[in-house]
């Protein structure tokens, strides 16, 4: 063993000697993973931030089988701090190892039931092993649970506003959205959640998931929330299996969306009682009365649209809340939220509702038209080279060439015998 | 019950010339009016078919109203029209609603109905070996003929779905284009009382179509159907465009489908309903030419004309000159009587309130601020339920304006274009941008899926 470290110490220096190290690591392994969790305190003579290929290995060696809790915690640590430090060119040798570790570290902290302790170094993490701030890893999805289990939801945040274009396996990229979504509903930012969410229900799959019917329930409420409706019909590109059996399998669900429409609150409430054990079980319950209070507040929007001002009784009735002090509750909160504008007038009891007072003509809104322009435009150019690439693609000029062949055999060139595969 | 009408009839005379009616309404009591329907005079419009559907029709309605005295004196007349002609089925339906409330006289006569039978059954086979003969010998005109009157045969015998189904059959041995009119006109016939109007319309434009000229009269009589079609299907500005244009020759030539009242009370009620102001006025214009040639042209049939359509000429006019107030009232006094029509009966609620909404948006369409209280005023209906009635028509989006429920005004409100161009540039920007991002993903995963393929294969 100590041979392997001093090895270690030697060749991690120079960039060029780190294939070699590389080899000797990978011949070592087996012996490596039968000392297990007793090759801790050789982790103690490397410096996780020169040495991160081989201080990798062992670690990597340390976790490969369960451990109790005070081995967990003792690992903890020093996992921790390689994760925050260790060196990205080294550790980008041997990604496999390095995700493996990290899932193991994560496990390690939930069992201690620290989540917190997880979020930063896993954050640290991502970053090394992502190749772009495009590339979606198997640790986001690792990330977001610990972000969720430890309410840490900014931290989330700031890697959900980064998009995502470039996907190692479909299933990182579900799971990712769906606790990404519940993240945003939990920041109520529900334009993000709803996006999120949307992804996950259309993603090609050949199978119903878990996750997908998950994430089709929380899609419904959340759709009620931010837009008010909810169209049972999803869009062409969705796979079949999805657009055939989601339905089925969410039909309360299904059922207070259709009540939402109708816009009586009385309605929505009865379905939500009629199936509130469902949702309860479903950890959905949250979101439907949260679904019950964007509907009072759609109501009092849609009143803006036709009255100038209107008495906190007419309000009361016309959103059924039982009185005028619960109008004037309400429309305050409104107010405060920015979702109306308006003036109470107490005396008289009276609501005046003004006209949205931005007048597009601010700095500000000029700098948020040219970004929004700077950035279709740059999608817009991604489209396109995507768009060249596939038909450069051998793959796609095969098959096109194959069907060519067929249908259009006295007009066209036939395409080049190479591409009939 | 005399001294009533009177009364009643006398208030509704000063009524007529209230509203400013200035023609010789004296002369006659109008048919369709405020007072309750003079079931004789009101059948005396028709003849054949539509007749007795027609009564038939107001006796349930009037069973339905619990006005015994309608529905029997409809029901009488209907037993007394069945039994001049061949249709034992409906004489078996009068009879048993009669249920023996009008006398030894008007009960059922099982004795009849076996004649009838008998000699029906006899003619049937006349026919058919007839037609048989005709078949075999293959000369076509005479197949033709056969078939015809097989199709009358059925359609006077009530069986209509027969009939319909011998006049189609006629097509293929029509050798003229007259021909082809009378297959037409007799399937369009048989059509409307079985209320198939899609058929209605099939055929209407089929006999359009012939290559002669066709008679005018023949012209008017498609484009009744042609209305009547339009109405069934609830589209009634065409409905409204296709009565109006039926020509004053009509007359009575089509009272077994239609009398001319009824193209001007359609024709105006749904003008009312649909029309702008534009068409409107030449609605007017030509509901006046109707009155005016007809009282040159036929003085028999000035007497049926008048009645009815000065009176529609008057609720037009008075909607157009925006006496609100006027018009609807006349409307709802008619409403109880045009209930008993047979085409207008399922569509009357509906012109109804359209016409109400249409004279609520006009009434504030000049207007910058409208004072509720005036406005309520001249509708007859009081604040609080104008205020619902605008606030429908406002998030229906055909009245542009705000309420201000604190002061009872209504102020016109035109939409700032420049600020919402602003919102709806934005809004697509991020739909696009949302919506590309998807997709770009989409492909991504579809990539990988394809390449897992593609390694598994290899």
């Amino acid at each position: 063993m100590e041979v392997l470290v001093v090895n270690i110490q030697g060749l991690s220096t120079n960039p060029g000697d780190l294939p070699n190290l590389h080899n000797i690591l990978k011949q070592a392994h087996d012996s490596l993973h039968a000392e297990s969790i007793r090759l801790l305190p050789l982790l103690d003579m490397l410096d996780p931030s020169l040495h991160s290929l081989g201080y990798l290995y062992i670690l990597e060696a340390c976790t490969s089988s369960a451990l109790s809790k005070e081995q967990a915690s003792a690992v903890v640590l020093p996992t921790a701090r390689f994760m925050n430090s260790c060196s990205k060119e080294q550790i980008q040798l041997a990604p496999e190892k390095f995700i493996s570790v990290c899932k193991r570290f994560k496990d390690y902290v939930m069992q201690l039931e620290a989540p917190m302790r997880g979020v930063a170094p896993m954050l640290a993490a991502i970053r090394k092993i992502q190749s772009s701030s495009e590339h979606l890893t198997p640790l986001h999805p690792e990330f977001l649970v610990l972000c969720l289990l430890s309410k840490c939801y900014k931290a989330g945040l700031s890697i959900l506003d980064e998009d995502i274009f470039e996907v190692d396996q479909p299933k990182d990229l579900l799971l990712y959205c769906y606790y990404g979504g519940m993240i945003c509903i939990g920041e109520k930012r529900f334009r993000k959640a709803v996006e999120l969410l949307h992804n996950v229900v259309t993603a090609p799959m050949s199978v119903i998931t878990a996750v997908a019917v998950e994430a089709y329930k929380k899609y419904i409420l959340v759709s009620l929330i931010h837009n008010g409706q909810f169209s049972t019909s999803l869009p062409k590109y969705t796979s079949s299996v999805a657009q055939r059996n989601l339905k089925n399998i969410c039909q309360p669900y299904i059922e207070l969306a259709n009540s939402y429409t109708t816009g009586k609150i009385a309605d929505f409430e009865t379905v939500a009682q009629k199936y509130q054990e469902k949702f309860d079980n479903d950890n959905n319950l949250g979101l439907v009365k949260q679904a019950i209070s964007s509907m009072y507040k759609r109501n009092i929007q849609r009143l803006t649209q036709t009255y100038l001002t209107l008495s906190l009784q007419d309000i009361a009735n016309s959103v059924q809340l039982n009185s005028a002090k619960e109008a004037e509750m309400h429309v305050l909160q409104m107010i405060q939220d920015g979702e109306i504008f308006a003036t109470i007038n107490q005396k008289d009891g009276m609501v005046s509702f003004l006209e949205d007072p931005e007048q597009y003509k601010s700095c500000g809104m000029i700098e948020r038209i040219d970004s929004s322009i700077q950035r279709i435009m740059a999608l817009s150019r991604k489209l396109t080279t995507m768009n060249e690439n596939i038909s450069c693609d051998p793959m796609y000029l095969a098959k096109v060439g194959r069907e060519r062949q067929r249908f259009d055999f006295d007009d066209y060139d036939p395409v080049p015998q190479r591409f009939n595969i | 019950m005399d001294a009533d009408d009177e009364t009643t009839a006398a208030m509704i005379d000063d009524e007529i010339y209230a509203n400013g009616g200035g023609e010789d309404e004296k002369r006659n009591r109008p048919i369709i009016s405020g007072e309750p329907l003079d079931v004789e005079a009101y059948a005396s419009l028709y003849g054949g078919r539509t007749k007795i559907s027609r009564l038939l029709f107001i006796a349930e309605q009037s069973r339905g109203c619990r006005n015994e005295a309608m529905e029997l004196e409809a029901l009488r007349m209907a037993y007394d029209e069945v039994k001049k002609g061949e249709n034992t089925q409906w004489f078996r339906d009068v009879a048993q609603k009669i249920d023996g409330r009008l006398g030894p006289e008007y009960q059922m006569d099982l004795a009849w109905c076996e004649s009838v039978d008998r000699r029906a059954e006899q003619k049937r086979e006349k026919l058919e070996n007839e037609l048989n003969a005709y078949r075999t010998n293959l000369i076509k005109e005479s197949i033709r003929m056969g078939y015809n009157d097989f199709g009358d045969f059925h359609y006077s015998h009530g069986q209509l779905g027969d009939a319909f189904k011998n006049y189609v059959r006629t097509r293929d041995y029509c050798t003229t284009s007259k021909h082809i009119v009378h297959m037409c006109m007799c399937s369009i016939l048989v059509s409307i009382e079985m209320g198939q109007f899609t058929h209605v319309a099939s055929y209407v434009s089929k006999a359009e179509q012939t290559q002669e000229a066709l008679d005018p009269i023949t012209v008017a009589k498609l484009r009744c159907a042609a209305g009547l079609a339009n109405l069934e299907a609830k589209k009634y500005k065409l409905a409204a465009r296709k009565f109006l244009d039926t020509g004053h020759e009509l007359g009575n030539n089509y009272n077994e489908v239609i009398a001319p009242q009824d193209i001007a009370t359609y024709g105006g009620l749904c003008a009312l309903a649909s029309f702008d102001r534009a068409e409107l006025k030449a609605c007017i214009l030509i509901l006046l030419f109707f009155v005016f040639w007809n009282k040159v042209i036929d003085n028999l049939n000035f007497r049926n004309f008048l009645e009815l359509v000065p009176e529609i000429r008057e609720v037009i006019n008075d909607f157009y000159s925006s006496r609100y107030a006027s018009c609807l009232d006349y409307l709802g006094n008619l409403k109880a009587n045009l209930l008993l029509d047979i085409h207008l009966h399922d569509h009357l609620e509906t012109l109804y309130d359209q016409i109400r909404n249409k004279a609520l948006i006009q009434y504030t369409h000049p207007f910058v601020s409208v004072d509720l209280n005036m406005m309520a005023n001249a509708f007859k209906t009081d604040v609080a339920g104008l205020e619902k009635e605008l606030e429908a028509l406002i998030t229906d989006n055909q009245v542009q304006a705000r309420i201000d429920s604190h002061n009872k005004i209504l102020y016109a409100r035109h939409a700032d274009q420049r600020n919402a161009t602003f919102q709806r540039a934005l809004q697509t920007g991020n739909e696009f941008d949302r919506d590309v991002k998807s997709m770009l993903l989409r492909i991504n995963l579809f990539k990988h899926e394809s390449n897992q393929k593609q390694s598994k294969k290899s």
